[in-house]
This record gives structure tokens, C-alpha cells and sequence, in this order.
């Protein structure tokens, strides 16, 4: 017989509360509780999965998972040929994503995305309060007290996982009343029509790449020139799966890609009027097109945080945040999942990290939850001791397989310490960032960097006396940063360290 | 991107682009991205690879090398540039002094840049040899 259940987590009191349902609040969570740290999530939403319940659009995700790679299939190494899928301890919860997959194409459907994230909360016990919108914030105590819809919720620690989920538009005049992105309509409306998408950026050439065979003609247009991922060797351009479009503009094919600023869209009886002025080509343009669709990208849904007194950068629509994710001007307010991009890091060569993206976010979450734990709880996650002889095998092993240093290169380090009173302690992932800048004692941090060249290599950063000196390593044909010449430079950089 | 009227109105006012004409400027602002860093945040780091060109549109900054402040830098300074034309790693870190607004250009942009506008590239010299004089009147 059918029983009603409540749902969990009524309003009240909790030492941690997580906002969100979307990976990066079930990811959090997991590893709040594996780490002991009791809280409540919350989400205004009916069931998990985020934004991957509407988006992309066009259906599949440009994020692969690979069903055949070169790393045990179950193994801690093989997730980094699965981007999608939420990390886990335990061999049952993980790679519920390419569990759900079929061998169709290397990147998931939506909907296997969205079944790949609900097994993960069912099968790891992520116990939700589903249909709570979380409404308002205020100081209590040494905390916060959230007000949503169920009721108040006091806490010492909020983790904000609500997605860059606000559809956002530059202040353009006329561009108010363009649809955005997430108003796209079926692909039949756009049926030999001129379409001009403004943006460039993935959500852009998404649009134009699922138009292709239905619009008559695709006019893609922002300020800045196409930034293309195999040659900015970053996710944060354009991907190579959408990239038919341009390949069609290069060759003449009828779609046309603008360097120019919009300066105004008018309504007109036909379509639109959009007023444009190059940028890598001085000029004025007006367009006349049937459609406008604004793929101008997303803000953080931030409710009256800045009002709380949470700063904000990229045109107020990310919050500013420490290397380990909290407010600067608001302790004790965190972010996970996709917002987590806003502690930018080094950004080498200029690439940013992976966290706006599922495989990045993910990494961040467990760093993050380790040290809500320490930080705010007192929870410490005991390190394991290494012995001196075993820390150049460590590294170089992390360099070549850890999942979390390929996938947020230049952004967290495994790092070792070297402590005089408890010896050399393995103390796991953490940001390259903090690693760089805070104080702390002897101590050896490797990561995976691209440098200009495209070329990718491990870097050992050593701190000595409070010093951190960089230390490049080479990079290898076939990525295997365990050779002689990797030990011997990484011998040389910690022989003082490891004696 | 950067593209915001105040942007471009700061830009204006800077002497790096002080003879830019108002559609150079705007692809400048288009060209390069803004950030933001924290009082006490490291901006460029002393030995460290791969750091970027930075314009300073508002506030402070100080130029640390071996734990010696050396320089101060505020609003029209820029920094990063010698290591990128030199491809070595800076000989110094950028600290902010207080919360610091920035154009940023990634370092493998900063040749084609500097050789698409001339007149950049000459107030750069100018300001790198004022560097040099100080810097030979401080030894000397």
C-alpha cells in the first residue's frame, strides 16, 4: 500500500544549508555528508537535474562521455573520459551518466543527462526538500536565516548551487524585446527565414548549428571575433560540435558571422531593424532580418544577496568569490556548482577553468565541502602520511591520471606537505590559487597546465619559507608524465624537501 | 568583453590610448575583458608562467619583488608586458592595494595587438622608457 511520505527537511534550524538541485547542490551534499556535516537542501524545483531539465535546446549536451577510454572502466582515472557523470565514493553511484548512455554519440542526451542525475541522487540518498523557493536572506546570530516559501530556515553556513540560471541580456536598446535563448521557438517557426542570433559563445552557435537546415539565411553577430576551443585550447569558446556554421561562413556557404556591436533593434512590421558598428571593421551596418534571438548568456538568479552585501563582478552577474568558493565580503556565504566559475584562479595563458561546467564543478565540490567542514565545523579529514621516498611517484602518478587535475587544469593542485612535527602529509586537492598566495609550511603542489603552445605538462609548484617556485616539467607525445626525465627534474625541484 | 560606455570612457582618458579614435577604443574595450581583484589579491606572481597584459582602469596596485615594494601602479598604468614580450616569467608580483579594476589581454593576443595599433605601441615605448630613465636615476 502507498504511504505519504513528508518531505525531508522541514524549516528550522540546520548547521549548513544547501541551495539547489542541479549537480552542483547534489554534489555538494554528497560530500557534506560523507564528511559529516548535517544540512538541509532546499530547491524550488519538483525534481533533480538544474537547468538540464530545459537545457540545451537543441538536446544533446557538448559535454562527451566516453564508453570506451583508455582507463579501467570503474576506475578513479577513467573519470576523466566521463565529464557528466557526479563523483562518488563507492562504485555503485558513479558513472550513472554513461550508465544510462546508448552508443550513439559521445554526448549525452538532455534526457540522459537528466536520468544520469536523478539515479545519482536516488541510488547515493541526496534527500531533497523539493518545491521550497528560497525567497529572502537576512543576518541572524552568527548566521543566516533563509526565508522561503515552506518557512525559515536558520543556518551558521548557506551554499548557494542555484546555476547561472537568470537569462541575461546587455543593456542594448530594443534588445528587451528580443526572445533570449531559453524563449526559442520550434525550429519549424524559423523555416526559411533570416535569422540574426546575437552572440557567439557556445548558446550562439548552438542556435545557429540546430537552424541550419530549416533558416534561410544565419547572421551570427557580437563585438568580439569567434573564439573557437581547439584553438584557444579552452571550453570556454566555442566547441568544435557546433562549429558547422562557421565552417559554412568561412566557405561562402550563405551563413554570415559579424564582428560588431549592436547599438539599437527596432521592431518593424516584417521583423527587425538591427543598427550594428564593426569592431574589427569599423563600419555602420543595418540589418533587416525576420527574427532576433538574444544568446547573450546568463546571470546568477543572486535574489537580495547584494543587498546583503555580496559583491558582484562580469556586469553584476556573477558573485566575487574567495579560492575556496565563499563570499569576500559576506563569510559564510558559499557558492557550488556552475557559479563556482567566479573564482577565476590563475587563468595561465589565459584559460579559464573548467567550472562552469559539470566536469570542473564537480572537483570544486569536494574541496569545498572539506573545507566548510574544517572551516565552520571543526571537521578535520585526516591526511595521509607518505614517506619521503613515495612523494615524486605520487605527483607524477596525479599528474598523469588524477581526474581532477586534467579536468581543472591551472585551478586545483594535489598538494604535499611537508610538515616538521607529523611528517609528509598527502593533503588531497586544493586551489592552485590559495596554494600560490596564502602562507603555510614547506610544502609541493602539482597540476596540468596548457601553455600558449597547446602544449600540456604537469607544473610542480614548491613553497620553501613562505616562497613558491614554479617549476615547469616537460610535456610528452602521449601524455605520461611518470617518465625518467619527469622524475629526475621532479628529484631535483623537492630533493632538499624529501631528502 | 568589455563593452560598456564607461569602459570606453575611461579608456579615453587614459595616455596609452590617447590617440585612439572612438571606434578604436571601442574595439579595444571589445578586444580585451574586464576583471576585478580584492584588496591584497596577487595579480601577476613573481616567477609564475603565463600571465596576461592588464590595463588598471581604477585603483592602486604595487609592485613586489622578492617581498620589496618597488613601484606603484594606479588608474593608466599597465603591467605584464615584459614578460610577454620577453617571454620569460615576470621578475615580480602585482598586488592590489585596494579593490582593482582591470582590462585584461591574454598574452598570445598582445603582438597582433600592439602591431594592429601603432600609436599604442609608441605610448608603451614612451612609458617604458620613462621606466628606464627612473629606474637608471634610482641606481645611479
Amino acid at each position: 500500500m502507498a504511504q505519504l511520505t513528508q518531505p525531508p527537511f522541514p524549516p528550522g534550524e540546520y548547521p549548513a544549508v544547501v541551495v539547489g538541485s542541479g549537480p552542483g547542490g547534489l554534489q555538494v551534499s554528497y560530500w557534506l555528508t560523507r564528511l559529516g556535516v548535517r544540512h538541509a537542501v532546499i530547491s524550488a524545483d519538483r525534481s533533480p537535474g538544474g537547468m538540464f531539465q530545459r537545457f540545451p535546446v537543441f538536446q544533446r549536451l557538448i559535454t562527451w562521455t566516453k564508453l570506451h577510454a583508455p582507463a579501467e572502466p570503474d576506475s578513479r582515472a577513467y573519470e576523466r573520459f566521463d565529464w557528466n557523470s557526479l563523483l562518488a565514493l563507492e562504485t555503485e553511484h558513479r558513472f550513472l551518466v554513461r550508465d544510462v548512455m546508448n552508443a550513439d554519440s559521445y554526448f549525452p542526451t538532455r534526457d540522459e543527462m537528466e536520468t544520469g542525475l536523478a539515479a545519482f541522487a536516488r541510488q547515493a540518498g541526496i534527500a531533497v526538500r523539493y518545491g521550497t523557493a528560497w525567497e529572502a536572506t537576512r543576518r541572524s546570530g552568527d548566521g543566516f536565516t533563509l526565508t522561503t516559501s515552506d518557512g525559515d530556515y536558520r543556518c551558521k553556513v548557506a551554499i548557494l548551487a542555484v546555476g547561472m540560471a537568470q537569462p541575461w541580456k546587455p543593456p542594448i536598446d530594443g534588445l528587451a524585446e528580443v526572445p533570449h535563448y531559453v524563449e526559442v521557438r520550434p525550429i519549424a517557426h524559423y523555416a526559411d527565414k533570416r535569422v540574426l542570433v546575437i552572440g557567439k559563445r557556445n548558446s550562439g552557435f548552438e542556435l545557429a548549428d540546430g537552424l541550419l537546415t530549416q533558416a534561410r539565411q544565419i547572421i551570427l553577430v557580437s563585438p568580439r571575433p569567434a573564439q573557437i576551443s581547439v584553438l584557444t585550447h579552452s571550453t570556454a569558446a566555442a566547441r568544435a560540435r557546433y562549429l558547422q556554421p562557421y565552417e559554412d561562413y568561412v566557405l561562402g556557404g550563405g551563413t554570415t558571422v559579424l564582428d560588431a556591436s549592436v547599438q539599437r533593434v527596432e521592431r518593424v512590421e516584417r521583423g527587425y531593424q538591427v543598427h550594428l558598428k564593426g569592431t574589427t571593421r569599423p563600419s555602420d551596418l543595418l540589418l533587416e532580418v525576420d527574427e532576433v534571438i538574444a544568446a547573450t548568456g546568463f546571470a546568477v538568479p543572486l535574489g537580495d544577496l547584494r543587498q546583503l552585501g555580496v559583491a558582484t563582478f562580469y556586469q553584476n552577474r556573477l558573485p566575487a568569490q574567495t579560492p575556496f568558493w565563499e563570499s569576500p565580503t559576506v563569510e559564510g556565504i558559499y557558492f557550488a556548482g556552475a557559479i563556482t566559475q567566479g573564482a577565476i584562479g590563475l587563468k595561465k595563458y589565459g584559460i579559464p577553468s573548467n567550472s562552469a561546467a559539470v566536469h570542473g564543478f564537480r572537483y570544486n565540490a569536494e574541496v569545498l565541502a572539506r573545507h566548510i567542514a574544517s572551516k565552520h565545523f571543526g571537521l578535520h579529514t585526516a591526511p595521509r602520511v607518505l614517506q619521503a621516498g613515495d612523494v615524486v611517484d605520487y605527483l607524477l602518478t596525479a599528474a598523469t591520471q588524477a581526474p581532477d587535475l586534467w579536468n581543472q587544469q591551472s585551478y586545483l593542485a594535489r598538494v604535499v606537505e611537508f610538515s616538521p612535527g607529523e611528517g609528509i602529509l598527502d593533503r588531497g586537492a586544493l586551489p592552485l590559487a590559495h596554494f600560490a598566495d596564502a602562507a603555510g609550511p614547506d610544502s609541493a603542489a602539482i597540476t596540468i597546465e596548457t601553455d600558449a603552445a597547446g602544449d600540456i605538462h604537469p607544473a610542480l609548484y614548491v613553497r620553501r619559507r613562505g616562497q613558491v617556485a614554479e617549476h615547469l616539467l616537460p610535456s610528452d607525445p602521449l601524455h605520461d608524465f611518470d617518465t625518467q626525465q619527469h622524475r629526475a627534474q621532479a628529484h631535483a625541484a623537492l630533493s632538499d624537501l624529501t631528502g | 568583453m568589455a563593452a560598456t560606455e564607461d569602459v570606453i570612457g575611461t579608456l579615453a582618458s587614459l595616455a596609452l590610448f590617447a590617440d585612439l579614435s572612438r571606434a578604436q577604443l571601442d574595439s579595444v574595450a571589445h578586444r580585451m575583458d574586464e576583471e576585478w581583484f580584492a584588496d591584497g589579491q596577487r595579480i601577476v606572481r613573481q616567477g609564475f608562467s603565463g600571465t596576461g597584459f592588464y590595463v588598471i582602469l581604477d585603483g592602486d596596485a604595487v609592485v613586489r619583488i622578492d617581498g620589496q615594494d618597488r613601484a606603484r601602479l594606479s588608474r593608466g598604468d599597465f603591467f605584464g608586458e615584459l614578460s610577454i614580450l620577453l617571454d620569460e616569467p615576470p621578475v615580480g608580483d602585482v598586488v592590489a592595494l585596494q579593490p582593482l579594476h582591470c582590462l585584461v589581454l591574454p598574452r598570445a593576443e598582445l603582438s597582433d595587438w600592439l602591431m594592429a595599433m601603432p600609436s599604442v605601441a609608441f605610448r608603451m615605448l614612451q612609458a617604458e622608457a620613462r621606466r628606464l630613465r627612473a629606474a637608471s636615476q634610482w641606481r645611479s
